[in-house]
């Protein structure tokens, strides 16, 4: 009867992860392998019950957190165009199909404006389960029209980043997105409005190296991934192993790139302190006297 | 000379050619006839090799080891060069240098991405891919320039910024996008030259301008045809399929409206006649400063800004 005899120590698997339960109903956390009810997940906003990781969310799950029940879609009729009928091993056309598809969104980057604990804000979010969260003409043009719409209706920005960079399939145009961002941004500076970049896991590449870095206020979710390069090109280039803990938010507020960390259920909040400190009235509308 | 692999039928072509001037100059032989037919023959051929280039020959071009770098065409457009170092920060990077210099009797700043022209001089130049401090570097010296009213020039040419550890510890992306977003505010004409290399926001980061322009051998995108393949393609062997597919050559961008114009080379290259490319490239420099300089300071930041808000085809739907 010797298969009746346990021939590994060691071997424990928790009764509750062997559960064979239907998909939808279950969510296992991708660090610590722990189940939690869908449901009790949302309720702590997609952060692990157990060991705190942040799973990533989706741009609707952020205008969910952040804003008071009602809030406003901008600039969904934006949609991409293979201009370049880019092909790898799949043509560029099917990636995007294939996107709408599974996201059920127009692209990687959505606009919403409305009010976080009664202060207005207009949020650019983007998504990463559209290509990557890549950034091509269409994050631009939003980013472009977004900014156009805080200094008309006088609201600050905040970007939400979640991407790995710049969309390879938009080529060029994809690279200048990066100057295009940056440089309608100086416009929002100098009409006085505050911009808060908030980066989550991950934020790479040129979106990191334009409007992720510009904020007036950058901050992110604890451990998110932020960096230029990948982690494997630059272990391919140093050829050596990289220090623990490199490129996650606490290396990047470590060596002076954040402002801060926010936990996800505070975000809000902090949000809403920060609107609070900014006066968004035109600077030569009303003198504001100390009296 | 150095040739490349589709420039191998030239080679053939200039060893029957030294072949015959050595008959010639032993004097015995009449071979003045077979020289002039060679000669037609090799101008023939480079026209078909040249004027069919493909994507990855333009890439090969681009980092034509005899190709002209950012100090050879600062040395032969300029006068008095005095260079700038450092970021004041961190460190000097070697991989941008810039500095104050005369182009006849006009003050420039001209910055560019330099490569080494040997392997010491390559590793010392770390191969033209700059670190934060590079980019910083170019930045100190934009503001300078803008505030004594003096016109910038950048040379780009670069593989692409850094990806190293202590680049990523010091900031790669703060810096690239420090200077975009500085660039695009700077108070005196900025003209942008890629004269190489143009990979991706290692060039973007001193390429913010009124005027963008290319050489003809060169290639300006948003990542490296080696780097596309490894990624899209999950293996390094299909760079030549990712430089068509990227549409990176300087007649795609200006196509594509994110350049101003291109540059024409001599036949075979800038390295064929250095001189009489950075000739060209001093002629052109003078000649756009000439329109710039005169524009309401304003008004060209305006029009900066305007020309890169329209960069990017996309549709509406309803």
């Amino acid at each position: 009867m010797s298969w009746f005899k346990r021939l590994k120590e060691g071997i424990q698997t928790a009764t509750k992860n062997k559960k064979e339960t239907p998909d939808g109903l279950w969510h296992k956390c991708i660090r610590c392998s722990e189940m939690t009810t869908i449901k009790e997940l949302r309720e702590h906003l997609y952060i692990c019950p157990k060991c705190d990781y942040h799973t990533r969310i989706s741009s609707t799950d952020y205008f969910e957190i952040l804003f008071d029940g009602k809030y406003t879609r901008l600039f969904d009729e934006i949609k991409s165009v293979d201009v370049l009928e880019f092909s790898d091993i799949k043509s560029y056309k099917s990636r995007l199909d294939d996107a709408y598809k599974k996201t059920k969104l127009n692209d990687s980057m959505s606009v919403a404006t409305g009010k976080v604990n009664k202060l207005p804000l207009t949020v650019a979010c983007m998504d990463f389960g559209f290509i990557g969260g890549s950034m091509g003409a269409v994050v631009g043009e939003k980013i472009s029209r977004a900014i156009d719409y805080c200094i008309a209706n006088r609201t600050p920005l905040m970007i939400i980043s979640k991407s790995g960079g710049a969309r390879m399939m938009e080529s060029a145009y994809s690279l200048m997105q990066m100057a295009k961002s940056s440089a309608k941004l100086t416009l929002l500076a100098k009409e006085g409005l505050p911009y808060f970049s908030f980066m989550t896991d991950p934020t790479t590449g040129g979106v990191t190296a334009s409007y992720a870095m510009l904020g007036d206020i950058n901050f992110s979710e604890p451990e998110a991934l932020i960096g230029f390069a990948g982690p494997r090109v630059i272990k391919e280039t140093i050829k050596r192993d990289l220090p623990e803990g490199f490129q996650t938010a606490e290396y990047l507020l470590e060596h002076g790139f954040l402002d801060f960390i926010v936990h996800r259920k505070d975000l809000k909040c902090k949000i809403s302190d920060l609107l609070g400190c900014f006066d968004t009235r035109k600077p030569d509308s009303e003198l504001v006297t100390a009296s | 000379m150095i040739y490349l692999d589709f420039e191998k039928p030239l080679e053939s072509l200039y060893e029957q050619m030294e072949k015959l001037r050595d008959v010639e100059a032993e004097g015995t032989v009449d071979v003045a006839e077979s020289i002039k037919e060679l000669e037609k023959k090799i101008q023939h051929t480079k026209k078909e090799i040249y004027s069919n280039l493909t994507g990855w020959q333009r890439v090969q071009l681009s980092r034509h080891p005899e190709r002209p770098y950012t100090l050879y065409y600062i040395e032969q457009i300029c006068k008095k060069f005095t260079e700038l170092h450092g970021d004041r920060y961190f460190a000097d990077d070697k991989a941008i240098v810039g500095g104050l210099a005369k182009i006849d009797n006009l003050s420039v700043m001209i910055i560019g991405h330099q490569k080494g022209t040997n392997t010491k001089s390559r590793q010392y130049r770390n191969f033209g891919m700059a670190n934060p401090d590079g980019y910083r570097k170019a930045l100190r010296l934009m503001k300078m320039a803008e505030r004594f009213n003096i016109p910038i020039v950048t040379l780009i040419d670069t593989p692409g910024a850094y990806p190293g550890l202590e680049a990523e510890e010091r900031g790669q992306a703060e810096a690239i996008a420090r200077n975009l977003f500085e660039m695009a505010q700077l108070k005196v004409p900025v003209l942008c030259y890629v004269i190489g290399e143009g990979a991706s926001g290692g060039a973007l980061g001193i390429g913010v301008g009124d005027k963008v322009f290319m050489l003809e051998n060169t290639w300006y995108t948003v990542i490296s045809p080696e780097s596309c393949s490894s990624i899209l393609w999950r293996s390094w062997d299909h760079k030549e399929e990712a430089a068509e597919a990227l549409k990176l050559t300087p007649e795609h961008m200006l196509s594509f409206g994110l350049i101003d114009d291109i540059i024409k080379e001599p036949l075979g290259g800038a390295h064929v006649d250095p001189e009489k490319m950075a000739k060209t490239l001093k002629a052109h420099i003078k000649a756009e400063l000439g329109e710039l300089m005169p524009q309401d300071a304003e008004e060209r930041i305006r029009i900066r800004i305007d020309k890169y808000d329209n960069m990017g085809k996309y549709q509406i739907v309803e």
